[in-house]
């Protein structure tokens, strides 16, 4: 049965990375385990098949000299422009725009801003970071919008540098494929992301957070210098806790339509951009989330500025945190039993060098 | 308890002992302590510290005994009963009233592989039958506060006692003067042995198990691993527990109105003894709770003038009202214990549970064992050996001090505290001989004059800011046994006889383990431990803000 050309969050889990890409699947998932995330669906990579690989742009990558970088260049620009304008066969057309449509339903509006988002099926996380995980395109409305974003995150897949990495690499182009997420957009006072392990040191036993004012965008990016909070998963307290001046905010253009970067307000630089309530309730969900995929994660989340509280917690995107993990395969232990619990007192005060000390 | 107490480190340079200049109006301050506790030139090679504090203020002739006495037993126990492979003990050095130590380390390689074959001996002696010796040791220390509770400060009448002769004692009363003095004496010391017995070898354990929770979760917070180690029947809780019991006793009767703010004790007692049965029941209560619960120190036990609750009963006076008002209120003032217990072990099977490997899981359960096998006593022996004995071992010297008062050698009983121990021996000599011979005492021309000049001494000397380090700094002092014995100091003060008044805890050095941290915690109040300076910055007075999360004590207001 061939995968359709469009999937509602509701209906994917971490097993369909195939047909929703790495993020599509994972926002399913959360959404499995009853983790808040914001509405959506998923242009499959059926949709992409349909469109872009039958555009047949193979061989024109595979003539490509990686040498000749101002050929690569213009002929990357190229290829991106052929995607971008390609039209859409009408079943894929179709399927987003009522995706589209029903969401906004499902979302009690007819006028609803959504993030689109590329959503890799690769498991090389390097090539995923070449293919357009910059391409986030916020605060879109409208189905022509939409349409128009699903078809640029495609066109990222022949950024320079994807193309060049996959040429180095000889990934075959007709390996080709990638879904994208599109989401309802949340209207964040707050947002960041979190570890469920410390990133400085590897510590499993707290949740690392960082948060600054308005949308995601500003702290991903690194447009601004987050506050930063260090919470024990075991007692909850707040081990560390950084509040920066923060200077900067990604917020809804007024207008109607895309992200305004601006400067925060004086006000709030200085305030914290989440309460301790809330940095409780994030640590929770950050539990729930690394139980449920049994390894600690790296996990985007936001504070909505319209829900209720209680609820106003979502969370963008999660996945294995990679770093440590690395790290911690490579690692001795920290420690080993003795023949005696005090044996353990004696080698460390008998004046001899201690394994892992 | 990290290390519980680091020398300073880094570039810092401080100055040498040999450079510590003379503060105007102390001139012959160093007649008030031993010989061997002066600066050598030599010493300029040296690092010293100050002990601030054991030793938070200018010592008194004789209580450089609680300097001189606990380093002859801390050291003996690292350096010659148990053979610590790397550490012999500590040197101090008093000057201008103020104690620095050092610890010598033992760094030939040979000498340290000779002391460890009897170090593993001697302290797997006490470990592998570290109850059962516990056990002994709690016998012994009560043993030893019943002989000092029972020496005696001789009668010497006109006539001895017919008895003493009808007895045929063979010897007069005035003998007991030298005998009894020198049990005080004697008695102090074998309880400085008793304290430090056990107590390197506990630090140890403690050691090993923070040293494996910083590497195994390096964000964990001490007091985090603290938590998991302390116990829930602690003995330095029961005075303020037996407060608490008062006050609600006072509540029953009906005598709440008696405990207000701001009222003395006397006029609370008078009081008392105006209401009858209720009064009656009530300060029979007190006298059971005193003994010996109110022998708790307002200091921790290393000054003479930091007297105990029994002594003065100021300090628990001032807790009452508050612990009455919060009984009236309907407020359960007793430790959840049961609660705190299960939320230990929550917290520990979750580290448990965190870590990677089943080696791990069962390397942390050997440690965390040891840990809260040795709990009990570092954190009990606080009671036993700074509180209770140190308070009826400086009653008894009072004693004597009363005796030479009453025989005009000295101008108030008091006054035997600016006296070294050994000069008091002196004046004792002198009483015994006038007793003697029907002569007269000559002490008044020679100590009185003595004690004028060093109470001048005194106050010129707590105007004196001591640099907190003298001397070169070593390029490192990372073994652990070395920092531990630094650290002895770690043993914080008292908290939970004052946890009543507080609403934070701000202390100079502590750590970890520290008491005023556990006890903060089991408080529920902020604390910030270590901060090395807030006594010397924190004026009585100001209006001071204590954020326990971020280790932050902020001025807010200073006083006028």
């Amino acid at each position: 049965m061939t995968t359709p050309s469009v999937l509602r969050f509701a209906d994917v889990g971490r097993a369909d990375v195939s047909a929703v890409g790495g993020k599509g699947a994972g926002l399913g998932e959360l959404r499995r385990a009853g983790i808040r995330v914001p509405d959506g669906f998923v242009v499959t990579t059926t949709a992409f098949g349909a469109t872009v690989a039958a555009l047949d742009l193979g061989a024109r990558v595979a003539a490509l000299d990686p040498g000749d970088a101002a050929g690569v260049n213009a002929a990357c620009a190229e290829l991106r422009e052929t995607v971008a304008s390609a039209p859409l066969p009408p079943e894929v057309a179709d399927a987003v725009v009522a995706g589209h449509r029903e969401l906004a339903a499902a979302c009690g509006t007819d006028d609803l801003p959504v993030a689109v988002r590329s959503s890799a099926t690769s498991e090389d996380s390097a090539a995923d970071s070449f293919a357009g995980l910059q391409d986030t395109y916020l605060w879109v409305r409208g189905a022509d919008r939409v349409l128009d974003a699903v078809r640029r995150c495609w066109a990222s897949l022949y950024s320079v540098e994807s193309v060049t990495y996959r040429r180095r690499r000889g990934i075959p182009e007709t390996d080709l494929a990638m879904a994208v997420v599109v989401q309802q957009m949340v209207d964040a006072r707050s947002s960041g992301v979190m570890f469920t392990r410390s990133p400085l040191t590897g510590d499993r036993s707290v949740v690392a957070i960082d948060a600054s004012w308005g949308l995601g965008s500003a702290v991903v990016s690194g447009d601004v210098t987050p506050d930063a909070f260090v919470v024990s998963k075991v007692t909850g307290e707040i081990v560390r806790r950084t509040v920066a001046t923060k200077t900067r905010w990604h917020r809804p253009d007024p207008a109607g339509d895309g992200v305004l970067e601006d400067d925060v307000p004086d006000d709030l630089r200085d305030a914290p951009s989440v309460s301790d309530e809330e940095i409780a309730e994030l640590v929770a969900v950050a539990r729930t989330v690394e139980a449920h995929h049994g390894c600690p994660q790296d996990i985007e989340w936001a504070v909505s500025r319209t829900a209720s509280p209680g609820e106003a917690i979502v969370l963008l995107q999660s996945r294995p945190e990679t770093v440590w993990a690395e790290k911690d395969a490579a690692a001795a232990r920290v420690a080993t039993p003795t023949p005696r619990a005090y044996d353990h007192v004696l080698n460390a005060l008998s004046g001899k060098p201690r394994s892992g000390a | 308890m990290s290390p519980p107490l680091s020398p300073p480190s880094g570039d810092q340079s401080f100055p040498l002992p040999s450079q510590i200049d003379a503060v105007p109006g102390a001139e012959g301050w160093e007649e008030m302590y031993p010989y061997f506790s002066r600066f050598q030139p030599e010493d300029d090679q040296r690092f010293w510290f100050y002990n601030s504090m054991h030793f938070p203020e200018v010592v008194p002739a004789f209580d450089g005994l609680t300097s001189e006495v606990p380093y002859t037993a801390i050291g003996a126990n690292t350096a010659r009963l148990f053979s610590f492979p790397t550490t012999m003990g500590i040197e101090y050095r008093i000057v201008n009233g103020r104690v620095y130590i050092t610890a010598n380390p033992v760094t030939d390689p040979a000498q340290i592989e000779a002391r460890l074959a009897h170090f593993q001996e001697r302290a797997g002696h006490y470990y592998a039958n570290w109850d059962q010796l516990y056990a002994g040791w709690q016998t012994r220390i009560e043993a030893l506060i019943a002989e000092i509770e029972a020496v005696e400060v001789p009668r010497l009448g006109e006539l001895d006692d017919l008895s003493v002769v009808l007895e045929s004692r063979g010897y007069a009363s005035n003998h007991l003067l030298r005998e009894n003095f020198h049990r005080c004496i004697d008695l102090y010391s074998t309880m400085w042995h008793h304290h430090t017995e056990f107590l390197m070898l506990g630090y140890g354990a403690y050691v090993v198990f923070f040293e494996f929770c910083q590497q195994a979760f390096p964000e964990m917070g001490d007091q985090t691993v603290a938590r998991m180690v302390a116990g829930m029947d602690v003995t330095m809780y029961r005075p303020d527990d037996e407060l608490k019991k008062l006050a609600a006793l006072a509540v029953e009767l009906d005598l709440a109105d008696l405990f207000v703010e701001g009222s003395e004790p006397d006029k609370v007692l008078s009081g008392l003894a105006e209401r009858g049965d209720a009064g009656a029941r009530w300060l029979a209560a007190l006298e059971e709770a005193k003994d010996p619960w109110f022998n708790v120190s307002v200091g921790d036990g290393f000054y003479h003038h930091h007297l105990s609750w029994a002594d003065d009963l100021t300090v628990p006076f001032a807790a009452l009202p508050r612990y009455v008002e919060q009984i009236r209120a309907g407020e359960d003032l007793t430790r959840p214990t049961e609660r705190l217990a299960q939320e230990r072990e929550r917290i520990a099977d979750e580290y448990r549970a965190l870590l990677g490997s089943d080696e791990e899981k069962a390397a942390f359960d050997q440690m965390l064992g040891l840990c809260r096998q040795v709990f009990p006593y570092i954190e009990s022996h606080k009671f036993y050996c700074e509180h209770w004995f140190t308070t009826r071992f400086f009653q008894k010297v009072r004693d004597f001090g009363r005796l030479l008062a009453e025989r005009g050698v000295l101008a108030e009983a008091d006054d035997v505290f600016h006296l070294r121990h050994l000069e008091v021996e002196e004046a004792l000599v002198d009483v015994s001989l006038a007793w003697a011979s029907g002569g007269a005492e000559l002490g008044a021309r020679h100590w009185q004059p003595i004690v004028r000049r060093r109470k001048q001494i005194l106050e010129a000397l707590a105007g004196w800011s001591p640099p907190p380090a003298l001397g070169p700094v070593p390029e490192s002092l990372n073994d652990p046994a070395v920092k531990m014995l630094w650290g002895v100091t770690d043993e914080t003060m008292s908290w939970g006889p004052v946890f009543g008044k507080i609403a934070a805890a701000v202390s100079d050095i502590g750590g970890t383990m520290s008491h005023a941290a556990i006890v903060a915690r089991e408080y529920g109040m902020p604390a910030v431990v270590g901060t090395g300076q807030a006594t010397a910055k924190i004026r009585t007075g100001d209006r001071v803000r204590v954020d326990g999360d971020r280790g932050l004590v902020t001025v807010l207001r200073e006083t006028p």
